[in-house]
């Protein structure tokens, strides 16, 4: 394997791990709508085709529920699919598959039968894409037992993790935030080393209050971090990256440090996942906390067309307001 | 026409066989001349002009909202380039109170219908208000559907109410060449055949599903013949010529109206353009197709045939495009001049009151508009 060191960004990261995890292991399959000769409609199944041929990179018919029915059966069999599903959006016809079967594949043969598969999904706004290609959908994964759930949220991170995923032994739903796709450049060696799944990252250490958050909304974080320490607040930054599961350890051992707390997320808020994580707070910490758990969220409506995409994400001016009522300084 | 016999692959005699046709219909050749005797509205001047104009209305406005998307106006849209008679001839077959259930290539048969054309501009350009149908609020129209397949079985529903209430209505639906790989298509069409529901399904063969050409997509040799499984008719026309489309769009709809149950017509076109403005067909096109496409396409064929009936002439051309050229320009226009919306908007129209709780939600939205960072 050759070890980079020009800079990508995070679809080139993804395609850097399929095409890592195909050439290392012969059972990795790639399949859905145009990630063949189209290489994917974000490009990140570019050039997999010429390279693994087309026994390997499947362009499937139009069907969600059928990539992911079928996933299930090459599951089965030891494949290794990673099935594309082209926007979170239409992930829906694919749930009967996946949470009656998929998730529960290994459980009711008695762990006889695992199901290896990979759902790689684009997902979030802030692209001005159409309507339905701007969903996020974690929490209904999250809520749903026997798959993870990973969001990636920079071209490394999407790298080994994406590597982490296909070589795991149970289902993984691989989220991909849309708007990070070609924001970020790293040098991202392709090294085959995958990061565990189920750890959280801490990007940035502080002392004052946690800032949590995944996927896209951690660009926000990041630059709220920044405001604050304009205003001598220290904030610190997670990257949940691992939904389901969650690294519950890092999360509490930051809010225990620094008492205050403030999820960020772009997904509607009622049993948004933000709700999950404070409520682990609110049972395993809430005697560290000096301030209410604050959440920032979009709101509960359907995403709006992208005229109105800034108004629903989560902005800096909203994480900030938030963070300052958890320092009282509102 | 090639057979298709499953005896052929088995060693027994067979006792009884069942067989299937599925016939292909056209008017007018690619030169216009027609290849059988014509409709009576064909032989209808004022009716053929009438469908020129709006085959020429359609490439026109489809030209300016790609280039709205070009130039930063507007956002990704799917042009709608060679395919024109299909919506086009579908509008015309319709009665008033029939009801279009459409997907994203249809903006002819809206257009027909009615439906101001702000309004398509306002939806691919992010705005909620572009599906108000302002302008044409009466209407039972279904919007455009984006998850592919999914308004096939709303079209049933609807036909199921017609029939329920007794009422001589049909529905039509429409749906891509991609589309009839998904379920709820099979379902809808099942669900069709054995209610007898009054649908139309019309699949438009543009030949891709953004880059997965139909040999991808089915090993069968005709998409009509899907119908054949449900119990239901299944044709084929030439969807390049609008008189053919037209003409079986209305036979069958009078079949569905008078209780004599759904029909599946596949009118075969070819995507002259990109998927959408997203998307850029060089990347998987063989070369020479498009070229070949364009023999084909369904505007020009009718032009020629107005022409040989020497009903039409280049100053009444030049005329049509000025006026049409006028028409599209105002709604633009209105487009971009239409005030900005109010984050409010995405709470509007979420539930017919809104729960206190999204009022308290919707103020803080407002609270935040505008503001910075
Ligand atoms: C359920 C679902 N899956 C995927 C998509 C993304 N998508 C949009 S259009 C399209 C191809 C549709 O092809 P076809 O049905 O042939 O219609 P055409 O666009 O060619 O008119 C795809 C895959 C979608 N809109 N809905
Ligand atoms: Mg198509």
């Amino acid at each position: 394997m050759s070890h980079t060191t020009t800079e990508i960004t995070l679809v080139e990261a993804v395609n850097q791990a399929l095409a890592y995890a195909m050439q290392q292991d012969p059972d990795v399959i790639v399949l859905g709508e145009d990630v063949g000769t189209n290489g994917g409609v974000f490009r990140a199944t570019a050039g997999l085709l010429d390279k693994f041929g087309a026994d390997r990179v499947l362009d499937t018919p139009l069907a969600e529920s059928m990539i992911a029915g079928a996933s299930i059966g090459m599951a089965a069999q030891g494949l290794k699919p990673v099935c594309e599903l082209q926007f979170m959006g239409f992930v829906l016809p694919a749930i009967d598959q996946l949470l009656s079967h998929a998730i529960r594949m290994r459980n009711r043969t008695r762990g006889r039968i695992g199901c290896p598969l990979v759902v790689r999904t684009p997902f979030g706004g802030g692209i001005r894409a159409p309507e339905h290609h701007a969903e996020s959908f974690e929490s209904l994964f999250a809520h749903s037992p026997g798959c993870k759930v990973v969001v990636a949220s920079t071209p490394a991170r999407a790298y080994g993790l994406l590597l982490a995923a296909i070589r795991d032994p149970d289902p993984v739903i691989f989220m991909e935030p849309m708007r990070v796709y070609r924001l970020v450049k790293q040098a991202v060696p392709d090294d085959g080393i995958a990061l565990p799944l189920g750890r959280a990252f801490v990007l940035r250490e502080g002392a004052d209050v946690t800032l949590i958050s995944w996927g896209a909304s951690i660009q926000e974080t990041l630059q709220t971090a920044d405001e604050l320490a304009k205003q001598g607040i220290s904030a610190e930054v997670i990257d949940v990256a691992s939904i389901k599961p969650l690294d519950t350890e890092t999360l509490l051992r930051s809010v225990q440090k620094t008492g205050r707390c403030v999820i960020v997320h772009e997904a509607p808020r009622t049993c948004g996942f933000g709700a999950e994580i404070a409520a682990i707070i609110s049972e395993q910490a809430i005697y560290s906390l000096v301030a209410p758990v604050q959440r920032v969220t979009g709101y509960d409506v359907q995403i709006p067309y992208f005229q109105l995409e800034k108004a629903y994400i989560p902005s800096v001016a909203r994480i900030l307001a938030a963070a300052k009522q958890t320092l009282e300084l509102v | 026409m090639t057979e298709f016999d499953s005896s052929s692959r088995f060693s027994g005699k067979a006792d009884k066989q069942y067989a299937f046709v599925i016939p292909h219909y056209q008017y007018l050749d690619k030169e216009g001349k027609p290849t059988q005797s014509l409709p009576n509205f064909a032989q209808d001047k004022a009716e053929m002009l009438r469908i020129y104009r709006a085959l020429q209305w359609i490439r026109h406005f489809d030209q300016k909202a790609i280039n709205l998307q070009r130039t930063g106006k507007m956002g990704t849209y799917p042009s709608v380039l060679g395919q024109e008679a299909i919506s086009v001839g579908i509008g015309h077959a319709m009665q008033k109170d029939d009801v279009l259930v459409p997907y994203y290539r249809d903006i002819g048969a809206q257009y027909l219908r009615g439906l101001p054309m702000e309004n398509i501009l306002r939806y691919w350009g992010g705005d909620e208000r572009g599906m108000a149908f302002a302008g044409l609020s009466e209407s039972e129209d279904f919007p455009l559907s984006v998850p592919i397949a999914s308004q096939c079985l709303h079209a049933v529903g609807i036909a199921k109410a017609f029939q329920y209430r007794k009422q001589k209505r049909a529905v039509v639906v429409t749906i891509g060449d991609g589309g009839t790989s998904q379920g709820d298509f099979y379902e809808a069409l099942n669900l069709a055949g054995t209610w007898q529901a009054p649908v139309v399904f019309v699949i438009n063969n543009n030949r891709w599903a953004i880059s997965v050409p139909l040999s991808l997509q089915t090993h069968c040799q005709t998409l009509a013949q899907k119908g054949v499984a449900a119990g239901i008719p299944g044709i084929q026309v030439d969807g390049n010529d609008v008189v053919a489309v037209k003409q079986l769009m209305q036979e069958a709809l009078h079949q569905a109206r008078e209780g004599q149950g759904p029909v599946l017509i596949e009118a075969l076109s070819y995507r002259l353009g990109d998927h959408t403005t997203a998307d850029d067909a060089s990347r998987y096109r063989p070369a020479g197709e498009l070229e070949q496409a364009w023999i084909e396409e369904p505007v020009k064929r009718v032009q020629s045939y107005l022409s040989h009936q020497q009903w039409w002439d280049d100053n009444q051309e030049q005329a049509l495009q000025a006026q049409i050229q006028e028409e599209v320009t105002a709604i633009v226009d209105s487009y971009l001049t239409t005030a900005a919306q109010s984050a409010s908007a995405m709470f509007d129209h979420l539930y017919a009151t809104l729960p206190d709780d999204l009022k308290i939600q919707r103020e803080q939205a407002l609270r935040f508009e505008g503001v910075s960072l």
